[in-house]
């Protein structure tokens, strides 16, 4: 009846994992659970003895799909036998996991990445839960990668836990991390060595611990070359088991029998998995072409390449994203088409298309990212830079391209990564792009789309309000009869706001894209003279189902009424209450800001899919699929943060204040000053409206500020910062070198820097400015709530949509002339590298989305701002729960 | 304080030396009287707007006399230990009647009368001191199951919810006088594992500890708990809570439970404690096991070394807990295994890594 299973190495299903497989993160992203819990059935059955849950992915309430997931496989009995593997890099989705199991769970993972005092914090709550957990070799200083940092944090992390925490050591398991050996660089060679002697010495020193680690990073510099690749696995868990691993994520179809692998194989794997040779690489690469399957690819040499014909060269260039001979060789290939008496022309349109058309192929089959393929289009453009020169001597004509394209970020916002990188991608297929660049009005995009006589238009936007004039858009091409198919991209976009917003505006063909690898197969559907007619119908009719799924779900909607909502309120408990008062009212200004403090606060996850590069930094470097691309990124990256901050690229400068304040209904407001007689001006919030479950409250921002009537003196703060003032010059410097790869990555930075300004403004202000955090002394119930106090929702975002409040905060802030952001028609800011929003202070304020509101709200809103219905109804178009 | 360190000293001596006999049924011994609404009511709740007969645990602040009467007629049969009459006092049961406000006096009413009657036989009886357990019931909503056929996933109460709720009534029970917080009934162990959570905290805030019991409960004959883990899962489950005890309780009689006591006996690293039904319920939903014969099983168990802590549940009397207090009387105490450091995780099945 119970089995008890008595394995010397615990076998840990990895398939139910978003980040690890393509598949599960398709069926989640789908809503399609039912197969989604087949892919855990099918784990259990065969032979994985725990499943590894992880939902870490931008476009997921990781939470909720954790507790969703998590309670069907509970109603499943024959997956919920088995313990669960709770994954992920957030506490709070680990937490919410924990709260829905009944066995006894493993967290995947603790560290002291962040720090010793929230390493004992998250596990006294694991032991509280009852779960045991995996704690990464990883402390504040990063992650170990020799043999002495990983004996001394895990012998660090065992002392806390075991002695400190009560933690039982039987209920630790280890993950020292395993990295990629055989990569080339020298210092990579011992990893396995340093893996598999760390798990000795832990297992002989630290009592009843366990070992586990993801077996596949070991072998990723054999991509493509599976034999080899599952060779490699084998022969480092028949080590590291005999050391002391006893668990592992194993993809059980990537293993194979130690003894069944060729003997010559064996020995040179176990030379480079032990490190026993200096040439161990070399000689494993060697033979590892005689034993790779069908597909794949394995690593040349370095500068082997440069052996090969021209063709080669300018080929292998292209795919390997290589711009140190890209003029030479295309000379030289200019000159070998001249002396056969042909023209400049048929150097682009052979050797350079063919290398691009393999790009191509590589990226569409998934064996090329994103980041490679820009570094790609780099190549190709110098190449062809070097070209035109001679071409237009010779008036011979432009090449054949696939297609015209206009791009344009629409009037009102000034972000374009994503579109850039989308025209990269369109180019790098051989479509002709016409850009328009940022903020451009619709006059101007269907001006120059008639003068160009374009094929296609491409809009994009990142902000709320971009999406009204997405609409405008496409109604001007209705009603002047512009039939160009339409492309809708950008991060606010999605298919149901362009089946349900725009495409009733609009007759043409229109096409929701969801990032660049979609865009190439869009244009080439609309472009094709025998399927577009049909593709363009059948997108038409999808969006049509997809309307009247919205209508019908918007029935069933639970709404509130406001009056009601209200009473529902977040209850804070006034009585008693004492807010601690700012260090200073009024605003501070900070002007060009030490980048270099900045750059430490930096979070990197959200750069890695800006580059549409999936998983969460640091786990991403080592990711098997997408690991190897992103450590180059990372590396341009790191080396482009230090030129910024070195050569001072770019400038950072903030503007933070504090307000003596009330909140009064649903609005805050402030006073001129502390006596409380005038005031400054009125911050109107919205109120959640959806009927919420028994226990749960209809939330508003101005819930966390004490009310008029309590006569508490309350107080609240508002922020601008930018990192992004004097990027105009180098983002010019790239655009004339056609360098987008340099120009994107500079962006996407530029972005991060804010963002990461913005945060340590934040610590700043909490432990400082307005200095509330100084004297904490938090119970350890307030520290399960949250690991800081106090919250700094931006208008435009979640809680608080709408961009029209920037309009005060700047003033409150003189935000213009203190930091030099500005505000566009739309509120999108300018540089676009910057951040707003308001700092509330009360230990129990909490984010949260806003979700559908009602008309009544919305006529409230309207007469409490004092702007007309029609007016608040257009910016809060994204939130209305009706029409 | 003070008290409540000797008496904890004397509980784990006490444990050492003999098996330590739980008392019976609360629920047939207030039916015999008879109660009216009024009565149930008594001064207190004269006005309250709903009507509360049937609400047993008010009976603690409504008719004291009653309950304590019930606690001494179990004492003078010889029990050593004394539930409070706190199965439904949590929120989310009392929401029936409408008394939610009313949990934290509830709870504390039912620990004081359980001290008030455990403190008078532990003077009259020095070397046998008698203990309060107060109790911690199971709610009537499952965290980890959905009432919902059609939505898997839906839960009728959260987690958080369920610490929520035994929180006051767990500060209420230590501060009014109990020795061990039990957690009894238990149908799913996510139930459980909030109140452990719930229990953890409040002693936290309060800043010391009680040692917490636990007691879940086998539903039928496939041998599991209503939210299907096996018995030794459950263990595995629970162990975080570091117990003074852990066994089960209700739905079978000692016939049917023999076996699962015997399994989790060998490996649990605490006492194991058992209160078994009076047999299985009759065709009119009576238990009609007689004192005799269940003393005799239960007898059989203690000579067999599966047992630290007895007693009855549903359809038991005195007469039953004084049939079961002679039988194991004398009987040597089952020993403790010692722990095994091992890691040990479950689903609905153990699992045990080595």
């Amino acid at each position: 009846m119970t089995q008890k299973k008595q394995a010397t190495f615990i076998n840990i299903g990895e398939r139910t994992n978003v980040t690890g497989s393509a598949k599960f993160k398709k069926l989640i992203l789908n809503g399609n659970f039912d197969e989604a819990l087949e892919v855990a059935r099918q784990q259990v059955e065969a032979g994985a003895q725990i499943i590894d849950i992880n939902m870490d992915e931008a476009m997921l309430d990781s939470e909720e799909a954790m507790e969703y997931f998590v309670n069907l496989i509970a109603s499943e009995p024959d997956i919920s036998r088995v313990p669960l593997m709770i994954d992920s890099s957030k506490w709070s989705v680990i937490e919410r996991g924990l709260k829905c199991i009944q066995g006894k769970a493993v967290v995947n993972s603790i560290s002291m990445k962040e720090g010793v005092q929230n390493f004992k914090e998250q596990a006294l709550l694991i032991r509280r839960y009852g779960a045991a957990a995996v704690v990464m070799a990883f402390d504040e200083k990063g992650q170990a990668d020799t043999l002495e940092r990983k004996v001394e944090i895990c012998t660090k992390s065992y002392e806390i836990l075991v002695n400190e925490v009560g933690f039982p050591p039987e209920d630790i398991i280890f993950d020292p991390n395993i990295f990629a050996v055989a990569t080339g660089i020298e210092e990579h060679n011992n990893y396995a060595v340093d893996f598999i002697e760390a798990t000795r010495i832990i297992r002989r020193t630290l009592p009843h611990c366990h070992i586990s680690g993801g077996v596949s990073n070991v072998s990723f510099s054999f991509r493509g070359n599976n034999p080899v690749r599952e060779a490699m696995h084998s022969v480092f868990l028949y080590h590291a088991i005999a050391a002391g691993m006893n668990m592992g994520i194993v993809n059980a179809g990537m293993m194979t029998v130690y003894a069944d692998i060729p003997k010559e194989l064996r020995e040179r794997v176990e030379d480079v998995i032990l490190n026993q040779r200096e040439d161990s690489t070399d000689r494993l690469l060697e033979i590892a072409d005689k034993y790779k399957g069908v597909k794949g690819e394995v690593k040349k040499q370095d500068l082997e390449w440069r052996a090969g014909s021209v063709e080669e060269r300018l080929s292998y260039a292209l795919v390997k994203g290589i711009t140190s001979d890209i003029i030479t060789d295309t000379e030289e290939a200019r000159l070998k088409v001249k002396e056969r008496d042909g023209r400049p022309i048929e150097v682009i349109e052979g050797a350079l298309m063919d290398g691009m058309n393999r790009v191509g192929d590589l990226f569409g089959s998934g064996q090329m990212f994103l980041p490679q393929v820009v570094k790609s289009a780099r190549v190709m453009k110098q190449a062809v830079a070097h070209l035109i020169p001679f071409i237009e001597a010779e008036k011979s004509g432009k090449s054949q391209s696939k297609g015209k394209i206009l791009m344009a970020t629409v009037k009102g916002d000034v972000h374009d990564i994503g579109k850039n990188i989308v025209g990269v991608v369109l180019q790098c297929n051989n479509y002709e792009i016409i850009d328009l660049g940022v903020m451009v009005s619709c006059e101007t995009i269907l001006r120059e789309a008639q003068k160009h006589d374009v094929d296609i238009i491409g809009l994009s936007g990142l902000i709320t309000p971009s999406l009204e004039e997405m609409c405008f858009v496409a109604a001007e091409m209705e009603r002047l009869g512009i039939k160009i198919p339409l492309l809708i991209g950008g991060a606010t976009t999605s298919k149901i706001h362009t089946a349900v917003k725009i495409s009733p505006h609009y007759s043409g063909a229109l096409v929701y894209v969801l990032d660049a690898s979609r865009a190439v197969g869009v244009a080439s559907s609309l472009m094709s003279d025998s399927l577009s007619t049909q593709y363009a119908a059948k997108i038409a009719l999808e969006y049509k189902i997809q309307r009247e799924k919205y209508k019908k779900s918007k029935k069933g909607e639970n709404q509130i009424k406001i009056t009601e909502a209200r009473k529902n309120h977040y209850p804070v408990s006034w009585q008693g209450f004492e807010p601690e008062k700012p260090s200073f009212l009024g605003t501070k200004t900070f002007e060009d800001y030490d980048l270099g403090q900045i750059a430490s606060r930096i979070d990197w996850t959200p750069f890695f899919r800006t580059w549409e590069l999936a998983g969460n930094y640091p786990k991403i470097l080592t990711d098997p699929i997408v690991g190897a691309s992103a450590r180059d990124l990372f590396k341009d990256a790191e080396k482009m943060l230090q030129k910024i901050i070195d050569e001072k690229w770019l400038r950072a400068n903030a503007v933070i204040g504090f307000w003596a304040a009330n909140s009064n209904g649903d609005d805050v407001q402030l006073y001129t000053d502390d006596a409380r007689e005038n005031l400054l001006g009125t911050a109107h919030f919205l109120r959640q409206q959806n009927r919420r479950r028994r226990g749960k409250y209809n939330r508003c921002l101005s819930d966390y500020i004490a009310p008029k009537e309590t006569g508490i003196k309350d107080y609240f703060g508002g922020f601008a910062v930018t990192a992004g003032i004097g990027i105009e010059e180098k983002q010019e410097l790239f655009k004339k070198n056609h360098d987008d790869y340099n120009d994107i990555l500079l962006k996407a930075l530029a972005d991060r820097l804010a963002e990461a300004f913005a945060e340590h403004m934040h610590e700043r202000v909490r432990t400082d400015f307005w200095g509330y955090e100084k004297t904490e002394e938090l119970s350890n119930e307030e520290l399960i709530k949250e690991k800081y106090r106090g919250i700094r929702p931006a208008p435009g975002y979640p809680a608080c949509p709408d961009h029209t409040e920037k309009l005060d905060l700047f003033e409150w802030l003189s935000a213009p002339d203190q930091t030099e952001i500005t505000l566009t028609d739309s509120m999108a800011m300018l540089p676009a590298a910057s951040v707003s929003g308001y700092y509330f202070a009360h230990s129990e304020a909490a984010y949260f989305g806003l979700g559908k509101i009602s008309k009544d709200q919305v006529e409230d809103y309207a007469q409490r701002k004092n702007i007309d219905f029609k007016t608040a109804q257009r910016w809060l178009a994204s939130n209305l729960a009706y029409g | 304080m003070n008290d409540f360190k000797k008496r904890n000293d004397l509980l784990k001596k006490s444990l050492k030396e003999r098996i330590l006999v739980m008392d019976g049924a609360m629920g047939t011994m207030i039916q015999n009287h008879r109660l009216s609404e009024e009565e149930f009511r008594g001064e207190k709740f004269k006005n309250w707007t709903q009507d509360i007969k049937g609400n047993n645990d008010i009976l603690s602040i409504t008719q004291p006399d009653i309950i304590r009467d019930i606690h001494k007629e179990y004492l003078e049969a010889g029990a050593d230990i004394i539930e409070t009459n706190s199965f439904n006092a949590t929120c989310i049961s009392q929401a029936d009647y409408g008394m939610e406000e009313v949990i934290y006096d509830l709870n504390f009413a039912c620990a004081r009368l359980a001290r008030e009657a455990c403190d008078e036989y532990s003077l009259k009886t020095p070397l046998k001191p008698r203990f309060v357990m107060g109790v911690l019931g199971p709610t009537s909503r499952t965290a980890s199951l959905s009432p919902d056929v059609d939505n898997p996933a839906f839960r009728n109460v959260s987690f958080d919810e369920l610490v929520q709720t035994y929180k006051p009534a767990v500060r209420a029970l230590t501060q009014g006088g109990a020795d061990i917080i039990l957690i009894e009934t238990i149908f799913d162990t996510l139930n459980a594992k909030a109140a452990i959570f719930a229990v953890k905290a409040v002693f936290d805030d309060i800043g010391y500890e009680l040692p917490i019991s636990i007691s879940g409960t086998i539903t039928d004959a496939s041998g599991r708990t209503l939210s299907g883990q096996t018995p030794e899962a459950f263990w595995y489950s629970m162990s975080h809570a570091e117990p003074l005890s852990l066994g089960f309780n209700c739905a079978l009689g000692a016939k049917d439970l023999r076996q699962h006591i015997a399994a989790i006996s060998k490996i649990v690293d605490c006492h194991i404690s058992a209160h078994p039904n009076a047999g299985l319920p009759n065709e009119m939903g009576e238990y009609d096991e007689t004192p005799q014969e269940m003393a005799a099983q239960l007898g059989e168990w203690a000579r067999a070394g599966l047992l630290n802590i007895t007693g009855g549940c549903c359809g038991t009397t005195p007469d039953h807990i004084r049939a079961i207090a002679q039988a194991v009387k004398g009987v040597a105490p089952r020993e403790i295994p010692d722990k095994v450091p091992e890691l040990l995780l479950s689903g609905l099945e153990p699992f045990k890594a080595v």
